[in-house]
């Protein structure tokens, strides 16, 4: 076994171990602080097998934005926990886990049915990758080939934010949510707000940038900027501005709205909804991204921040 | 290769997706009163649409087509719709735009204020609904309507806690765990499909599937998947709550539509992907699971205390009927399209039954103040219309002619006497006659008595939309030949046994 192996091998054994400890830990903090751990290993293994557009959104959206929404939900339990404690019997834990490792040993023995190697569209797609312009196969999938579900997606974010947005009370409904943050400014925080913020946006809009030909786009791109804006909010140096501004509402419909002109456009100039013009491909792809990724750097802080939670003023 | 490129009157297919999830959009962005204005003007144009949709496919005598994008699958994503699409999405925005227009007193912006939390949710979910049941009646791509799953369990969950009281909350949550475990099982065995064939694209995938170890993993999660969502015996915990706690026009839409999704996606999944999969063994096993969510979810209707729980519980029963059809239909006997034909039937006698009868339980809560079942005495003086709406829609329930709900339950009927299955005979009798005990709970009481005494009168406007909805229903019993053209247009052949 060569060095590379090796570590294959020890993350495999890492991934599990840090799996099995996050199912065991008791404390919710504990256990989401295992699962943010697993999303960054997590995004190792992607690397290590080359998928690294995939490790970058597993690192951003797995790692990053779902623990941060994991651990805000866990500090809003634990202020209304009532400490009751129902622990299921014994016998029902031995069943779950004898049904769960069963149902592991048999997915785990279809896996290994799957022809090698598996049937792929990745030559049709690297064979379709100069009607779009791009040079990233992943990017053209996203915003090409699969557009429809890439815009479909975007609209399940604003389903996301109005649900979250409907468990307000309805006198706090046009007020602004509170986000999580620092109980008063803290020196170092906001330093280091003060410090990373300013990086990373360029480094989003850098990602958004290369992700045209390089591995990156607008969901990497966006997560990364959404991280900036909620590190400010959490720092204190910025508060969430209230559900019915005008420039937020557009913010956040600023990606579908720019997605769907364009692809009724391409009904107009290609003959078919979605399609892009080949002259014209590359610029809208990246028109479509920007706003795009405009729409998920606002969409996630307000994820997180929850619902409105004052008065409109 | 029919299939493949886009046909006449395709562009269709996509407008009836995009139009929803534009007014979405659209009001999300402008808010207040323009967002109830923007969904009131949409659900109108999403019924013609429909209609001209269903049109064309019994024009044309096969599905019709719209590639997205111009990338034709295996690349891209094709929309495909059938004559089960075609009346399916009819009944969608024909319901739709009832309870919409059923909503507007209880969801009007207040005077004086740009935006309220009530009505700006109800209207901008509900176009949510809308486009993402389009989506699972019209898409021909397996992980799309994975995307279109998510897009309905969004759209749908909060309309169940609406009203915010503690117990509103607690069953919105059960009902997302539910859904959120059908999507991840859902997803796994799209996964393993893809794994195994490289293409996600239904009408590909029937041409390669084999019987293999992969494929039988992906259907039996797939399946496990989608009868959680559609809350098939014994997964159907969450429905009571969350159908009886959402507002009125919510419960109908639910009822009515959203459980039908992943039954849709059941049928496009065993008899348009699997076709080619020896299935004997797990279709009796659904019909199984079928006939004991009819008799348990009976029973259990007969001891409710409250209105709307009664007829939650009813829709356990019926759903229970949507899979008496796939052991019959699938089989490839002569009796195939009798229960083909009833099983659709069912589906939409169902959809417009209880969505009229959800509206009419709503009126009755709001006028008497309460929706205690032994104390809806004189509720038929004092409301003769919803009254007669509860009636009529329990006729469709019960099966009793004439009505859809008869065609269907005697088309299911003959389809298992010529089968040979007699066990589903008799499940379809005994369910009769239980769904005649519940009916006859509500209306022996609201029959009875002098006239309730009533907190508000309801508007005759609303009471003759829960009216109509009903009497749809009623008259799918004499549905013309067309209809039954339609819907057996493009259905795959069935290879014989």
């Amino acid at each position: 076994m060569n060095a590379l192996g090796a570590v294959d091998l020890g993350l495999a054994l890492l991934v599990l171990a840090i799996a099995g400890w996050t199912i065991a830990a008791r404390e919710a903090f504990a256990a989401i602080v295992g699962y943010v751990a697993y999303g960054l290993l997590l995004s190792i293994v992607w690397a290590r097998l080359f998928a690294v557009d995939v490790a970058m959104t597993e690192a951003a959206i797995g790692g990053g934005v779902t623990g941060v929404l994991l651990i805000s939900a866990a500090a809003r339990l634990r202020q209304a926990q009532t400490a009751e404690d129902e622990r299921p019997t014994l016998p029902l834990r031995l069943m779950a886990a004898a049904l769960s490792a069963l149902a592991a040993i048999a997915l785990g023995a279809v896996i290994l049915s799957l022809p090698e190697p598996g049937p792929s569209l990745a030559p049709l797609a690297a064979k379709n990758l100069a009607a779009t312009g791009v040079g990233n196969p992943i990017t053209a999938v996203l915003i090409a080939f699969r557009s429809f579900d890439t815009l479909l997606e975007k609209v399940v974010l604003l389903l996301a934010i109005i649900g979250v947005w409907s468990l307000a009370p309805d006198r706090y409904w046009g007020g602004a949510p509170i986000a999580p943050r620092a109980a008063r400014p803290v020196g170092a925080l906001t330093f280091l707000a003060q410090l990373v913020a300013p990086i990373g946006v360029v480094v989003g809009v850098h990602m958004v940038w290369v992700g045209a030909d390089e591995p990156g786009g607008a969901f990497q791109g966006g997560a990364i900027l959404a991280a900036m804006w909620m590190i400010v909010m959490m720092a204190r140096l910025s508060e969430a501005p209230p559900v019915g501004a005008p420039w937020l509402r557009a913010a956040l419909v600023a990606g579908p709205a720019v997605f769907l002109i364009a692809g009724a456009s391409g009904a107009v100039t290609s003959g078919a909804f979605f399609a892009l013009p080949q002259a014209f491909a590359k610029p809208l792809i990246l028109i479509i991204e920007a706003f795009m990724t405009l729409s998920i750097a606002v969409t996630l802080p307000m994820l997180v921040a929850g619902p409105p939670r004052r008065a409109p003023l | 290769m029919p299939g493949f490129a886009t046909t006449t009157g395709g562009v269709l297919l996509i407008l009836a997706i995009l139009l929803p999830v534009a007014g979405l959009t659209a009001s999300l962005a402008l808010g207040g009163r323009r967002a109830e204005w923007i969904a009131l003007t949409l659900a109108p144009v999403g019924v013609l649409i429909a209609l001209a949709i269903a049109t064309n496919v019994l024009a044309s005598g096969a599905p019709v087509v719209y590639i997205v994008g111009g990338f034709a699958p295996p690349l891209g994503i094709a929309l495909r719709a059938d004559g089960f699409s075609a009346i399916m999405l009819l009944t969608t925005a024909a319901i739709i735009s009832a309870a919409c227009f059923f909503a507007r007193s209880g969801f009007a912006t207040p005077k004086g204020e740009p935006e309220a939390r009530a009505p700006f949710t109800f209207w901008t979910l509900i176009q949510g609904l809308f486009a993402a049941l389009n989506i699972v009646f019209l898409s021909g791509d397996l992980f799309n309507l994975f995307v279109a799953l998510e897009l309905l369990t969004f759209a749908a969950v909060p309309i169940v806690c609406l009203d915010g009281r503690p117990e509103t909350l607690v069953a919105a949550l059960r009902y997302l765990l539910f859904a959120l475990f059908g999507s991840v099982f859902y997803l796994l065995g799209v996964g393993l499909i893809y794994g195994a064939y490289g293409t996600l694209d239904i009408l590909l995938l029937a041409a390669r599937v084999k019987p293999e170890p992969a494929v039988y993993a992906a259907a039996g999660l797939m399946t496990a998947g989608l009868l959680a969502k559609t809350a098939l015996f014994p997964l159907y915990l969450w429905l009571p709550p969350a159908h009886a706690n959402a507002p009125a026009a919510g419960s109908a839409v639910l009822s009515a539509l959203v459980v039908k999704a992943p039954f849709f996606l059941l049928v496009r999944l065993w008899f348009d992907v699997l076709p080619k999969l020896p299935s004997e063994t797990a279709m009796a096993l659904l019909a199984a699971l079928g006939s004991a969510a009819i008799l348990v979810g009976s029973v259990l209707a007969l001891r409710q205390q409250r209105l709307k729980l009664l007829i939650a519980y009813s829709t356990v029963a019926q759903i229970g009927y949507l899979f008496l059809m796939f052991p019959l239909a699938l089989g490839g006997g002569a009796w195939s399209m009798d229960a083909w034909i009833g099983g659709v039937m069912q589906t939409l006698s169902h959809a417009f039954a209880k969505a009229g009868m959800f509206m009419a339980a709503g009126l009755a809560a709001q006028s008497l103040g309460h929706d205690r079942i032994k104390d809806l005495g004189g509720l038929g003086r004092a409301m003769p219309m919803t009254v007669f709406a509860l009636g009529i829609g329990g006729l469709s329930l019960m099966g009793l002619p004439p009505s859809g709900g008869f065609a269907a339950k005697w088309l299911l009927l003959t389809a298992s006497a010529e089968a040979g299955q007699w066990v589903w005979v008799a499940v379809i009798l005994a369910g009769g006659l239980l769904a005649g005990g519940y009916v006859y709970r509500i209306l022996a009481p609201a029959l009875s008595g002098e006239p309730a005494a009533l907190n508000s009168a309801p508007a005759r406007s609303r009471e003759a939309i829960a009216l109509a909805l009903t009497l749809v229903a009623l008259l799918l019993g004499f549905a013309p030949q067309s209809f039954f053209s339609l819907i057996e247009i493009g259905r795959l052949p069935v290879v014989g046994p």
